[in-house]
């Protein structure tokens, strides 16, 4: 199985993806992390994906996504944006709209976080 | 890169831009903000105001000399 593959079903598989460098518990770039931290606020239940193991995941990713830069969110299989987006939505409120909308009124509850590695 | 070129890249991709900003957030030439209100962005979701600009800079982009690009938007009328 490709990278595509395995991003593309964390992608379509989970309530909120995010793409990112390092991983929540050690963020290795300061997009990455104002990504994070909004989604945190919003109270989202973050699957993260590091792509920094392999060059090939984030060549693969942008190819699918049409998105040049990292990180990268998706809900519900759409992409949202990068950390400039998500971040204007969440001082907005419109993050936890969407999300309340995408994933249901008692999204924040679940409070879970998970990290998913990928291999080629 | 300097600012100057990638206002440049702008000013083609969004010739009737109310605002166009192009500030180099370290003075290295390669970590940016840009702020870019336009008519031409009015009724699009901010994706794709977004997909816009990275448009208007793939080559710089594609190339490396962007490292950080931080982006806002705005449609006018």
């Amino acid at each position: 199985m490709s990278y595509s593959e395995k991003i593309k079903d964390v992608i379509d598989g989970s309530d909120v993806a995010l793409f990112m460098k390092g991983t929540p518990q050690f963020v290795m770039c300061g997009n990455s992390d104002r990504a994070l931290q909004a989604l945190r606020r919003a109270g989202a239940p973050v699957t993260a994906v590091d792509i920094l193991p392999d060059p090939e995941i984030r060549r693969e990713l942008s190819a699918l996504s049409g998105w040049p830069t990292i990180p990268q969110v998706f809900v519900k299989g759409e992409l949202v944006g990068g950390a400039d987006i998500v971040e204007e939505l969440e001082s907005t409120g419109e993050l936890e709209r969407r999300l309340r909308e995408r994933l249901g009124e008692d999204y924040a509850a679940r409070r879970d976080e998970q990290t998913v590695a990928l291999t080629s | 890169m300097s600012a100057e070129r990638l206002r440049g890249l702008l000013t083609e991709a969004f010739p009737d831009a109310d605002q166009l900003d192009v500030l180099d957030r370290t003075g290295g030439g390669d970590h940016f903000q840009v702020i870019v209100t336009s008519p031409s962005l009015t009724g699009l979701s901010l994706v794709e105001q977004h997909r816009r600009v990275y448009e208007a800079l793939a080559t710089p982009l594609a190339d490396g000399t962007i490292h950080e690009l931080r982006i806002k938007t705005k449609g006018s009328t």
